[in-house]
């Protein structure tokens, strides 16, 4: 009897921190909707939510390889710094001639390699992943200074699709966006249907439990790593195209709009525990924050502060759930 | 002092884990506090040295009604509570582990180490501990990180002194030493309540015993009145025949078989196991018992040797190629190594298996679950569902769990490395059980083990290990505590 009750109290438990822990993100994002769109309400016109979803598909893509990499309990401080390189690279390639949709699936898989080198400092160089792409992150952003001159790379031709790529529109709905929904699937689809993500969460859950059941640990982490590597690089090919140009700063901080995303959306810096349904949920929450004060008139000193706040107060609350 | 609880009441939440429980410490007795996983001995102390506020009840100290606010309080009354699950700062030394929160301090409030040293070490002679006081506690063994504890509780000058399961990670040597500890602890007027499954020692060291089952006190003896067996029944509620099931072995072809494995613990190691056949591996702790599983299972590396699955040589450079190979490898440190706590029970299980779920890339859930849930039933893991969080299990469910999710890979050898650990006695009966049922189906299996008894009582054979070499082999019928222990510890 007693064994029973117990183990029907912590279903019980489990129940209701799932559903808080699902469902607490999402409120929080209903609350702000609701908010900024009785303060303006034409915060809520198609066009204005059309655009959110564009702003917000750079950073979504990012944050979500940010969330595999959170999950196995690791950081990825370098994805700006990839984001910079590869796009300078494929602006690199167009402007020598090459195919613009092939120098962006050619500048995409560099952004894996450059990822890869992450994942093998990490697990074959045993370094912390924090001091391992933080280090990646001075490298690659150095190297595409020097491969720029510190100088822009414009030019880039009048190719129909690469134009579209960052701002066209696909039924209506803007083609970053369609990338960003697209992945999104792909992704959750990859992390909760498939042995892959099942590791990931293990990795984070308990390394050594992990490594002992015969996961390939090393392996999934260079995997992801890759994966983390790939988004960025992609996200870095949507805002060339948007900008027509590389831009050699571009993506500066980028890895802390995304890790910010990441925790907002509640998903645990020591890993193993966390969802990419709550990351979209954040990055959603960072881009209405954006999107609102900017229509509300706040002067964009002040929404680092509103930013900061909100970050301080999701947390806080997160912490108080599962106490 | 002289502590009296009467009909304590404690509930988390809709969870009764206290229901009247009784219980009368003496001033200089040990008293064994005995009781299967989750039967409230832990919680019982909790509430005595004010960790747990109570629902229900009384409790006296010297007569006088009295209830802790928090274990600190308690401390400063002279009540330390030596926990399970060790309060160690790895990263200390072994020295600032022994003084934290309460260094002695000398002028303008610095800490007065000349002090705390000659203090620390007049603790360590009295336990026989060579240890240096400057090392990392963390790098200490568990056993050394044990005696840290018990030395900080001497320090607090104690009156009485409650141990959960001290001598889990102690060698023969150290335990000697425990004992020899408490008997003069004794003689000053100290009373202990000493926590244990080791009915052997409860025996040889305490003066009263009481019984908890599912939230009460079921009895309290005076060890001279009462015997094994009775405890036992009463801890269970129920006969038990036999604490080793029958066995009825047949071994068959041999299986596994390692020739002169030589790692950085261990040397020229050789031995086989045959399919259907439990081979127990015995020694002292720290003879390289662990450390030679780990080598053949690819978690350390192997300087030489071979390994021989099946009469073929194979290669295994880490876990994965192992797991391929058909060998599971239930570890000692079921938390650290075992499983992903956070993980429900389905997850742990599936874990070695996932790929067999997911023939085209996605895990197909219907699959998967009814896996689970035969395993389930075959281990009987008691639980309501394969989706309750494992880290929410007792230690017995959980051992369960870790079984499951090796039978769940169809393994051809199975490594044990200490099954029972923490483990209550009938849970232990059930393992025993189902390594019978394994072997019956053709299994081997390597069981590494500190318990003697166990050792003896479920092993075919016994390789006995001594400084990282076999010291010998004994067959079941004429191995015994006397010439396993005289092998382990170096004699011929």
């Amino acid at each position: 009897m007693k064994a029973n009750s117990e183990v029907l109290q912590t279903s019980k438990g489990n129940l209701l921190q799932s559903v808080t822990q699902k469902l607490g993100p999402f409120l929080g994002l209903l609350i702000l909707v609701v908010f900024v769109s009785v303060m303006n309400p034409s915060f809520l016109e198609p066009l204005n939510i059309l655009n959110l979803l564009r702003q917000v598909s750079i950073n979504a893509l990012i944050a979500f390889g940010m969330t595999f990499v959170i999950l196995t309990g690791g950081i990825d401080l370098s994805v700006g710094a990839i984001l910079a390189l590869s796009s300078a690279l494929t602006a690199g390639m167009i402007v020598s001639g090459f195919d613009p949709m092939l120098a962006i699936l050619i500048g995409c898989l560099l952004g894996a390699i450059f990822g890869a080198v992450n994942g093998l400092l990490i697990t074959k160089g045993k370094m912390a992943p924090f001091i391992a792409t933080l280090a990646t992150m001075t490298l690659f952003r150095g190297l595409t200074l020097v491969y720029t001159e510190g100088n822009p790379i414009t030019g880039l031709g009048d190719n129909i699709l690469f134009q579209l790529f960052g701002r066209g529109y696909f039924l209506g709905i803007p083609v970053p966006a369609v990338t960003m929904i697209v992945t999104f699937i792909v992704l959750y689809v990859l992390l909760h249907k498939t042995p892959f993500g099942r590791q990931t969460y293990a990795i984070g859950g308990n390394e050594k439990a992990a490594l002992i059941s015969g996961i390939k640990v090393p392996r999934v982490k260079v995997l992801i790593y890759s994966l983390s590597g790939f988004l960025a690089a992609l996200s870095g090919a949507i805002l060339t195209s948007r900008l027509n140009s590389a831009q050699p700063t571009a993506g500066a901080s980028y890895e802390l709009d995304a890790i910010a995303a990441v925790v907002l959306g509640g998903t645990s810096l020591s890993g193993g525990k966390g969802r990419i349904f709550g990351t979209m949920i954040g990055v959603l929450i960072i881009g209405v924050l954006n999107n609102g004060l900017n229509l509300l008139g706040v002067s964009s000193f002040y929404q680092q502060v509103v930013k900061g706040i909100v970050i301080i107060i999701a947390v806080l609350l997160d912490r108080k759930k599962s106490a | 002092m002289h502590i009296t609880m009467q009909g304590i009441y404690k509930a988390f939440g809709t969870n009764q884990v206290l229901t009247g429980v009784d219980f009368e410490l003496k001033e200089g007795e040990v008293h064994a506090l005995m009781g299967e996983n989750g039967a409230g001995k832990s919680t019982m102390m909790n509430v005595l040295t004010g960790l747990h506020s109570l629902d229900q009840g009384k409790i006296f100290v010297d007569g006088k009604e009295m209830y802790f606010k928090n274990p600190k309080e308690a401390e400063q009354a002279g009540i330390t509570f030596i926990h399970q699950e060790l309060n160690i700062w790895p990263e200390m030394s072994v020295l600032d582990n022994m003084f934290i929160g309460k260094e002695p301090k000398k002028a303008f409030g610095l800490v007065d180490s000349a002090k705390m040293k000659s203090l620390a070490q007049e603790q360590f002679a009295r336990l026989d501990v060579s240890l240096p006081l400057d090392k990392e506690a963390g790098s200490c063994s568990v056993g050394e990180q044990q005696m840290i504890e018990i030395a900080k509780a001497l320090l607090t000058k104690a009156k009485v002194i409650i141990m959960d399961e001290p001598t889990a990670a102690l060698t023969e040597r150290e335990i000697q030493k425990l004992f020899e500890v408490i008997a003069s602890l004794k003689k000053e007027g100290v009373s202990i309540v000493y926590i244990s499954h080791r009915m052997e020692e409860i025996f040889a060291i305490c003066d009263r015993i009481t019984v908890m089952r599912d939230g009460k006190t079921v009895d309290t003896k005076a060890i001279p009145e009462t015997n094994f067996e009775e405890v036992v029944r009463k801890m269970v509620g129920r006969e038990l025949t036999d604490r080793f099931p029958k066995r009825d072995s047949k071994p068959g072809e041999t299986v596994f078989e390692v020739k002169n494995l030589t790692g950085k613990a261990f040397r020229d190691v050789s031995f086989s196991v045959r399919s259907g056949e439990i081979v127990g591996v015995s020694g002292l702790m720290g003879a390289g018992r662990t450390e030679i599983m780990r080598g053949i299972f690819g978690l350390d590396p192997i300087a030489s040797g071979e390994v021989l699955l099946n009469g073929k040589k194979v290669t295994i450079k880490n876990a994965n190629q192992a797991v391929h190979l058909g060998i599971g490898f239930i570890t000692e440190d079921r938390k650290d190594e075992g499983l992903v706590l956070d993980f429900s029970i389905k997850d742990n299980i599936a874990l070695p298996s996932l790929y067999s779920f997911a023939p085209k890339g996605l895990i197909q859930e219907k699959a998967e679950k009814d896996f689970v849930d035969m395993l389930i039933k075959r281990l009987t893991v008691k639980t309501e569902s394969a989706e309750t969080r494992v880290g929410d299990l007792s230690g017995g469910n959980q051992q369960k769990v870790v079984i499951a999710k090796w039978i769940g890979i169809g393994p051809k050898e199975l490594i044990l490395d200490e099954p029972t650990r923490g483990v209550d006695v009938g849970a232990k009966r059930e393992i025993y059980q189902l390594m019978n049922e394994l072997t019956n189906r053709g299994v081997a299996i390597i069981m590494v083990s500190s318990e003697l008894p166990e050792v003896l009582g479920m092993s075919d054979r016994i390789l006995v290990v001594h400084e990282g070499k076999i010291a010998g082999e004994l067959p079941q019928e004429t191995a015994t505590q006397e010439n396993i222990m005289t092998l382990a510890t170096g004699g011929q």
